[in-house]
């Protein structure tokens, strides 16, 4: 089947698109007057908190929105020709041909019984019906831009015997494979890690031009958007409310939503005393929940009872002057778009206190059965999870600790929680050996005083029991309170400390949303009075408007009970934002450890250099050097000789005599408490570039 | 590979080995074996001349040595009778002392002498295993394809008007036991009650000339009810990939639906259940003896059956071996067919 014939407008015109999904229950209308326009060779942007509608903007374009899926009004036109009236063959022929879509979890959208070679041959030998050998040579092309090592080994491997990022680049190579003309890509990068996301979005740029495709990229992350696009579309529940080409949009945003969503992100400049972050109020509503006139109404700071809620849907508004820059607000005129933010509460930096925690040398390593399946007494390997950690935490200071998969950071914290003992070296709680001391032996104190809020507010709560039973239940192991009474009363206070209702103490964890059951966590880790609190990404499955919240809320219980916290995290923005310093992890070594400013500011370790350059910063004043790192991170299992980095490190041969392969580097003390650990020469590291540099006002 | 199946192979001898001991052990215990005293002597017997009976048979002896006897790594046993005729494990073959040879069993392949059938168990079991294999074979023949085809079809478009038809079907044959469905297929087919005599309601005479009317009942009643599970286990693997995401991938590929069924979703969906296909052998030894007997084809089911009824133990024992060779070796199969299916699955 060849391509469509050439076309001189648009490659996509969707125009007031609106998409139900019909459950037994009721209508979801999922999205609603949805328009947007891609030229040729452009790159659109869509933005949105989750369930805002944008993969089922994309998979209307895919026109596969499953049995319960249907289009209820608008149209969507490809290179001008309506792809809600193309028969099903049709559709077919344009399905991976004209336009090809790229979703979210890599592993999960390549077979896993069919090899690599055979998944990408097969696009084109459908859609141009050429050869096997053609079709052959073509995947070996393709592979070979993606920038795979060893194409040909990579085409007879099978999926899982490749890299998450590997397999990415398989899913994205399999996307190009027939030259489409437009490219959908839905949140493609999620699943990676900061360094090989970088590596991965720069490819796809690259491609773009390349190959002259346009795309539609949907991420719920302003900062690769800004990266990646050249306009972008925002989306707030099912509708877009704000369009417009990069640079009108950030810079000059005309809704209140664009304009909240960018002061609730933590930017260069933001600080936690001097500029806290502003959170949203309120949560996002249901499809079917949501309120009359303005869906954004009721968490708008201009909202205007009789003008916004008025039971009749907004229009789509052109701003004069800009380019096609359109917004869905009644009030775009009245509000002063350039007012400072208001009431943002400044509060005075807190001084660290006394040494509470201290790490010496702490090692953790395990061993793994070679072979688990057919195994039966194989070769064990030994992961070296954690080497050599050696660090000290104050009172009501923050630690970050910061790193990419496999680091090791969740491993410390089992370490320090008890969940697993040490290999060697010892941590100090108030002078207090605990390195092998598993929980159960802990006493009730000990268990208290190092709390932890996890990762996912979705799997740690007991769904079969009520929130308030929970707090209670975590205040009886502390041994706090004599009754039920005592505790009943002390859980109250606890909802309070946390900002939740009294009222969902007595509700079940699925009548909450994420960020409600995170609350609810950091009450049970506070319930205790708990000294020292590991918050493992506590904010990263949440929606960015809830984060924050979250956040905001971590700091200020904090703040008030002098808590030490350690914050474990791969978004430096958040952790420059919030933390006194900063610790850098790297296949179980730390790297660089100093202040923030110190870690943020040249000199830098080489792989935080990279790591700088690679996370996306929604600012369109900052610049960065442009670092990427080739190939993934190894393995854990088999560490490269030598220095844990070298393998992707780009200073490396400003090393003599290859000492980067033969030696780990030592911990090199730079400045006062600013460890960095590299072969480099001092004058090498004191010449070193700041990499995210902000272009004055 | 090879190691891993000399492994399993090694792992198979020992099961087998504590399997036979057990079955053994239980065929061997006194009221067993006064049975067969009193079935085979006298059903007056005393307990004196039992206990004598035994003994010139050599069943009194302790059970390790016995059952290293009827394994083959122990010298049979001899005795001397007040005749001065000397009896023995291996001189009951040859029916000479002299000529006889010290050790008589499995191993040297020597299983013993069937009671029922006066005949050697070896050559018996022999016989019958080849006819339950012969009607095992058709089984197998129209089952597996019928199911996974079933099975894919249903699981392909979840939900469907031909999914509802054929999971009803697949539960209705799978709910009816083989003694109730052989019974109505019988009486529907071969009656006169119903008028259809398409078929005969005896297998007897398969067992040397087998033809489409004789045989065809017996195999369609192990069939269905076999069928009905792995159908339903095939529905159920088959949907589930037809909601993956590669599935998805294909798709909007642009690749035509009967291609994803066949390429991307079929080698998939058949991991799960070839499991289960491959268990289906060892249980359809089961509904054999039920079906065999039915249709009175004497096979090996029908063999168990008349083993176990007249306490002919050394029969039973043979049954036995063979019924847990077949199990283990259908695992190994099993076992190396799912890491063939499997690519995530090495065995290096
Ligand atoms: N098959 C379906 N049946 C019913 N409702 C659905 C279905 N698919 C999506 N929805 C609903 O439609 C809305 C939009 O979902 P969608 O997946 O497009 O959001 P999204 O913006 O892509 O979110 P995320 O960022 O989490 O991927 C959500 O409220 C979701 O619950
Ligand atoms: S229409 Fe009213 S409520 Fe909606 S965004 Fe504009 S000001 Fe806010
Ligand atoms: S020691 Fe060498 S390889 Fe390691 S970070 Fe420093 S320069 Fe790079
Ligand atoms: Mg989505």
């Amino acid at each position: 089947m060849s391509k469509l014939a050439e076309y001189e407008g648009p490659i996509l015109e969707i125009d007031k698109l609106s998409i139900s999904f019909f459950t037994r229950l009721r209508e979801i209308p999922a999205v609603m007057d949805f328009s947007c326009v891609v030229q040729p060779g452009e790159a659109m942007g869509l933005v949105g908190e989750s369930g805002c509608g944008k993969s089922t903007v994309a998979l209307g374009v895919m026109q596969d929105l499953g049995v319960n899926g249907h289009i209820v009004g608008g149209s969507i036109k490809f290179k001008g020709r309506d792809l809600g009236e193309m028969s099903a063959d049709e559709l077919r022929g344009i399905r991976g041909n004209e336009i090809a879509m790229i979703y979210q979890e890599p592993m999960a959208s390549l077979n896993p019984a069919m090899k690599v070679g055979r998944q990408l041959m097969e696009v084109p030998m459908i859609h141009e019906g050429i050869s096997e050998s053609d079709a052959y040579q073509r995947a070996l092309e393709v592979v070979t831009d993606v920038k795979l090592p060893d194409p040909e080994r990579i085409l007879k491997s099978y999926p899982h015997q490749l890299s998450g990022g590997q397999q990415q680049r398989i899913v994205i190579a399999m996307a190009l494979m027939s030259k489409p003309s437009l490219l959908i890509l839905d949140e493609p990068t999620t699943a990676l890690d900061v360094t090989v996301e970088a590596a991965v979005v720069d490819l796809v740029k690259d491609l773009g031009k390349k190959y002259g495709t346009s795309m539609l990229f949907i991420s719920h992350n302003l900062g690769l958007v800004l990266e990646t696009c050249d306009r972008i579309c925002v989306m707030y529940s099912g509708e877009a409310v704000e369009t417009g080409s990069i640079k009108d949009v950030f810079d000059k945003m005309q809704h209140p939503y664009t304009q909240a969503l960018f002061r609730s992100i933590p930017l260069p400049g933001t600080d936690k005393n001097a500029h806290p972050l502003v959170a949203i109020p309120g949560n996002f509503p249901l499809p079917h929940e949501r309120p009359p006139g303005c869906n954004f109404g009721p968490r708008c700071d201009y909202f205007r009872e009789g003008l916004c809620d008025i039971d009749q849907r907004v229009p789509m508004a052109d701003i004069p002057g800009d380019d096609r820059h359109r917004s869905r607000c009644l009030r775009i005129d009245e509000i002063d778009w350039n007012a400072p933010v208001a009431a943002s509460i400044k509060t005075a930096k807190t001084e660290p206190g006394d040494v509470i925690l201290k790490m010496d040398k702490l090692k953790k390593y395990y061993e793994v059965a070679a072979n688990a399946l057919f195994g039966g007494g194989g070769a064990t390997k030994v992961v070296k999870a954690n080497e050599e950690l050696t660090f000290e935490a104050r009172e009501s200071e923050t630690l970050a600790i910061v790193g990419e998969s496999g680091c090791g950071k969740s491993t410390f914290a089992k370490v320090l929680m008890g969940l697993e003992t040490a290999t060697e070296g010892q941590i100090l709680l108030d002078n207090k050996n605990i390195e092998s001391t598993p929980i159960q032996k802990r006493d009730t104190k000990t268990v208290a005083d190092v709390q932890m809020v996890f990762q996912n507010p979705f799997d740690t709560l007991n769904p079969s029991m009520t929130v308030g039973r929970q707090i209670m239940r975590a205040l009886e192991v502390f041994g706090i309170g004599k009754t039920d009474g005592d505790r009943r009363k002390r859980m109250l206070e606890l909802l309070d400390l946390v900002k939740l209702p009294r009222a969902f103490a007595d509700r079940m964890p699925r009548q909450l949303s994420g960020g409600q059951k995170q609350r609810v966590g950091i009450a049970r880790a506070f319930a205790g009075g708990a000294r020292i609190v590991v918050a493992d990404e506590p904010v990263s499955a949440l929606d960015v408007s809830v984060q924050a919240a979250v956040t905001d809320l971590l700091m200020e219980i904090q703040r008030e009970n002098k808590t030490t916290l350690l914050f474990i995290s791969h978004d430096l923005s958040i952790v420059r934002y919030l933390s006194d310093r900063v610790m850098v992890m790297y296949l179980g070594h730390v790297v660089e450890l100093g202040t923030t400013d110190q870690v943020f500011a040249p000199p830098y370790h080489p792989y935080t250099e990279a790591l700088l350059s690679a996370v996306p910063i929604a600012d369109t004043r900052v610049e960065k050097q442009h670092i990427v790192l080739e190939g993934d991170i190894p393995s854990a299992m088999n560490p490269p000789p030598g220095c844990p980095f070298q393998t992707r490190c780009r200073w490396k041969d400003q090393v003599p005599g290859g000492l980067c392969e033969k030696e780990v580097p030592p911990q090199r003390s730079m400045a006062d408490g600013h460890q960095i650990k590299c072969h480099l020469a001092q004058d090498i590291l004191e010449r070193m570039e700041p990499v995210i540099k902000v272009a004055a006002e | 590979m090879g190691l891993f199946i000399l492994r399993r192979t090694g792992l198979m001898l020992l099961t087998c080995l504590c399997l036979t001991f057990v079955v053994f052990f239980l065929t061997n215990l006194y009221p067993n074996l006064e049975k067969l005293a009193k079935s085979q002597g006298n059903v007056r017997m005393t307990d004196a001349q039992v206990a004598s009976w035994l003994e010139n048979r050599g069943y009194d002896r302790p059970m390790p040595v016995k059952y290293g006897e009827w394994l083959g790594v122990v010298p049979g046993w001899t005795y001397q009778n007040q005749d001065g005729d000397t009896l023995g494990r291996c001189v009951s073959i040859t029916r000479d002392a002299e000529t006889a040879p010290r050790f008589c069993g499995v191993l040297q392949g020597w299983w013993g002498q069937s009671t029922v059938f006066k005949e050697p168990v070896a050559s018996v079991v022999g016989d019958k295993l080849g006819l339950t294999g012969r009607l095992m074979f058709w089984v197998m023949l129209l089952m597996v394809p019928s199911a996974l085809v079933l099975g894919v079809l249903a699981g392909m478009r979840e939900g469907s008007t031909t999914d509802r038809t054929l999971s009803t079907f697949a539960i209705t044959t799978t709910a009816t036991p083989e003694y109730v469905s052989g019974v109505i297929l019988i009486a529907v087919f071969t009656s006169s009650a119903v008028g259809l005599k398409w078929f005969k309601g005896t297998a007897t005479s398969a067992m040397d000339n087998p033809t489409f009317e004789n045989f065809f009942l017996p195999v369609l009643t192990i069939a269905l009810y076999g069928m009905g599970y792995i159908a339903r286990m095939t529905r159920a693997s088959m949907a589930e990939v037809m909601t993956a995401q590669y599935v998805r991938t294909a798709r909007l590929k642009g690749v035509s639906f009967p291609n994803i069924v066949m390429k991307h979703a079929l080698r998939n969906a058949l991991i799960a259940p070839f499991t289960v296909i491959m268990l289906q052998f060892p249980w359809l030894l089961n509904g054999v003896v039920i079906v065999e007997t039915l249709f009175n084809y004497k096979g090996f089911g029908w063999t168990l059956v008349q083993a176990a009824g007249n306490n002919d133990i050394e029969l039973l024992l043979g049954v036995s071996v063979v019924s847990v060779i077949v199990v283990l070796v259908t695992q190994l199969i099993s076992d190396i067919g799912y890491v063939y299916l499997n690519p995530r699955i090495s065995v290096t």
